[in-house]
């Protein structure tokens, strides 16, 4: 029981990542009809963002000790940071801690830029194109971020830790009557639930309960019917490409602690946030978000020792073994509408 | 000639002379010039744009004629590399029965996970197809170790039976492949004045199967059943309606495609007898795609351009570091050099991924059908007449 409990919250994290990925990418799909490769990159980028903004805010100024000598004789210097002078060092100290959350501001202005451009830019011009162009082109582009990103940051995972507070483990047994330390659970990961659950529900909330959700809706559901009542659908559609590009981003930086950013980590996503796509069915925003939690739980109880033994192997392979499943007996995924990529 | 039309002979007989002369066209520098690092007539490279030709006229025939976008074309090419290297290790090291089992072996995983992946269509199947890949990666990389050695890659070893052959050759070593004697690595050198010509066994085998394969795709291409091939692109639709089963034909060229892929696997076995997981990763699929839309899909000499473009420029662009930049640039005022390296440095070298996908990109965009459409419209440009009803709609129609 214990082990179970314990497997469902490890692949929580892990599936609120799909998920968020997911509910992008599905965002996307159900407006502009794109499938966007690109997308992990967007949440490659978001995780960078946080290691920017670690980086802007320990940038530091060297100052001479004179009462300290290295083996030269030379007077040593220790570095402040910035943040640290301005502030004072409890309050500085405390702000480079925080930077993770902190990279959050950052990231969403940042992220809606990166997706009006690349939809403004690029995307625009393949509406009428087949499906796959679409792929082939953001492919190219994702190519060419995470050459970028590998550029300026190397290709060496980077560590970006968490705030100080969020840095142990909750134990989570006690609460529930089991014996303490059996089920631990790191705090950041609760974090990372608990927000991305935020951010599931505010996107859910803006397209069910405001006028502009509603629009968007209805463009979703007939493009052309809501053009011809004289609304701009177009523009909206860019704004829901800023909006699933600011989703991704912001996983990305959430992610940041749980998982060091490297150049790659958005390529690994994306493969297995597609697959969660379709296992969801493709443009139902709430078939990614059930398909990339139950994928990320399923995997975590396919890494119990008990199951490997059973099944060796079978902790690498079940997502697509899941989606095999999935797609060849209830072909438009769990919750996939009728008609949409049917062709 | 071979039953094939004039157009088509003209152009098989084109590639062969290039494949047959490719150590001379490809070393066009003398060895000694600043020039000679642009040379590509080297027998590594040389096999690789024949062996990766081979994979992207397979990947055509699947993804140029019928469009299903395959994302896990890898696996095929992994899985004949792995066979190729066991028949070195089990019957002996003559790369005939190692490509033969590669090509079957390849062609049997094909049918398997075609017949799976072509009951879905569109993205559905890409997606399957790569959920195969990856499925197929990761467990070479675990659960398989037995028979592809994980991380390490498969490779030969001193107490291998090979009962056809000897497990240790005269010096001790391990054999070498070979073809009833001739070595795949034995290289003839010529030198011409400042020119150094290299002639390679294993590249004039890879080019002669290269030639079949590329005479096969065309017999394909212009056969009723690459016709049929076509009609399922346009249209499936329309043909399920006429009563045709169209699973048949797709699953056909997927398996033929499948074999292709072997058949690479198994020849870049041959030439250097090793195997690793990582070229079934789905970045190698990723590069195959690249390689045919690059080139032109759906055209004949399309994927076998974006082959010998992409391994060209990945060899030659990521040689070219600071230093060499600095002597291109070394007639320009200080400051203008440096800055010029500045600009051009994150695009050579290790950076060659991204000139990669920024040109992938423009030609997705701005060339639907890719190095061949841009050459006919370079040459419609110079002849300045109505090309539009006499290119063939195949050249045309891109990529779906």
């Amino acid at each position: 029981m214990d082990a179970i409990i314990l497997q469902i919250l490890n692949g929580l994290d892990k599936g609120s990542a799909y998920a968020l990925i997911a509910l992008g990418l599905t965002l996307i799909f159900g407006t502009l009809g794109v499938v966007n490769f690109a997308h992990g990159a967007l949440f490659m980028i978001g995780s960078f963002c946080a290691v920017t903004v670690q980086r802007i805010l320990s940038v530091s100024f060297k100052t001479v000790d004179p009462s300290k000598t290295d083996f030269l004789g030379n007077p040593s210097t220790y570095d402040t940071p910035y943040v640290v002078h301005w502030f004072g060092p409890e309050f500085g100290a405390g702000i480079i801690d925080w930077s993770v959350p902190l990279a959050i501001l950052f990231a969403i202005p940042i992220m809606i830029a990166i997706g009006f451009i690349m939809e403004r830019g690029l995307i625009k011009h393949f509406y009428k194109r087949p499906h796959a162009d679409q792929i082939l082109v953001t492919f190219g582009l994702a190519i060419v971020l995470q050459e970028v990103i590998k550029y300026y940051y190397g290709a060496n995972p980077i560590q970006t830790g968490a705030p100080e507070v969020f840095r142990g483990s909750f134990d989570f047994g006690v609460l529930l009557g089991f014996d303490p330390n059996v089920i631990i659970y790191p705090y950041w990961r609760l974090v990372y639930f608990a927000f991305a659950a935020v951010i599931i529900s505010a996107v859910f909330a803006f397209l069910q309960f405001t006028t502009f959700g509603m629009v968007v809706r209805a463009g979703m559901a007939d493009r052309e019917t809501v053009g011809l009542l004289g609304i701009n659908i177009d523009k909206r559609f860019t704004i829901m490409f800023g909006l699933a590009a600011a989703v991704a981003g912001l996983a990305g930086v959430m992610y940041a602690p749980i998982n060091a950013p490297n150049y790659h980590m958005g390529m690994d996503f994306l493969v297995l946030s597609f697959v969660v796509v379709v296992v969801g069915g493709m443009g139902s925003l709430p078939g990614a978000v059930l398909a990339g939690f139950l994928l990320g739980i399923l995997e975590s109880f396919a890494s119990m020792t008990q199951v490997i033994d059973l099944i060796p192997g079978i902790n690498q392979i079940i997502i697509y073994v899941v989606a095999i499943i999935v797609l060849l007996t209830r072909p438009r995924g769990l919750m996939g509408r009728k008609g949409v990529m049917e062709e | 000639m071979f039953g094939l039309e004039k157009k088509d002979a003209t152009l098989l007989l084109i590639v062969a002379v290039l494949t047959m002369c490719a150590p001379f066209i490809l070393n066009p520098f003398p060895s000694d010039s600043g020039l000679a690092q642009f040379n590509a007539g080297y027998p590594d490279l040389m096999q690789r744009f024949v062996i990766f030709g081979i994979f992207a006229i397979g990947f055509n025939i699947l993804f140029g004629l019928t469009g299903y976008l395959s994302f896990g074309h890898a696996a095929f090419l992994g899985v004949g590399s792995y066979s190729a290297v066991w028949m070195f290790k089990l019957l002996s090291m003559n790369v005939i029965p190692a490509i033969l089992l590669s090509v079957i072996v390849a062609g049997a995983f094909a049918l398997i996970i075609g017949f799976v992946s072509l009951r879905r269509s569109g993205i559905y199947f890409s997606i399957l197809t790569l959920a195969f890949a990856q499925m197929s990666f990761a467990l070479a990389y675990s659960v398989l170790t037995p028979i592809t050695n994980g991380e390490t890659g498969l490779q030969l070893s001193l107490n291998d039976p090979r009962i056809l052959g000897t497990s240790i050759s005269a010096d001790g070593g391990i054999p070498v492949t070979q073809l009833f004697g001739i070595e795949m690595r034995s290289t003839y050198a010529m030198d011409v004045g400042p020119w150094l010509f290299q002639f390679n066994a294993g590249y004039y085998l890879c080019a002669i199967l290269l030639l079949l394969a590329f005479y096969l795709s065309i017999r394909i291409f212009r056969s009723p059943f690459g016709l049929m091939l076509r009609a399922v692109k346009s249209n499936q639709q329309r043909m399920n309606y006429t009563g045709l089963n169209a699973r048949p034909y797709t699953l056909a060229a997927f398996v033929i495609s499948g074999m292709y892929a072997g058949l690479a696997g198994g020849l870049l076995a041959s030439m250097d007898p090793l195997a690793g997981a990582e070229r079934m990763q789905w970045t190698a699929s990723g590069e195959v795609v690249l390689m045919t839309i690059l080139g032109g899909a759906g055209t004949l000499i399309g994927p076998v351009l974006g082959a010998g473009f992409i391994k060209y420029f990945e060899n030659i662009f990521s040689k070219i570091n600071d230093n060499v930049l600095h002597q291109w640039f070394a007639f320009m005022p200080d400051g203008l050099e440096d800055f010029m390296v500045t600009i051009v440095h994150p695009f050579v070298g290790k950076g060659w991924s991204l000139t990669l996908g920024l040109m992938f990109m423009a030609v997705v965009i701005f060339l639907p059908g890719g190095l061949v459409e841009g050459g006919q419209k370079i040459g419609k440009l110079f002849r300045r007449k109505k090309a539009a009803e006499d290119t063939s709609p195949a050249a045309k129609t891109p990529a779906e």
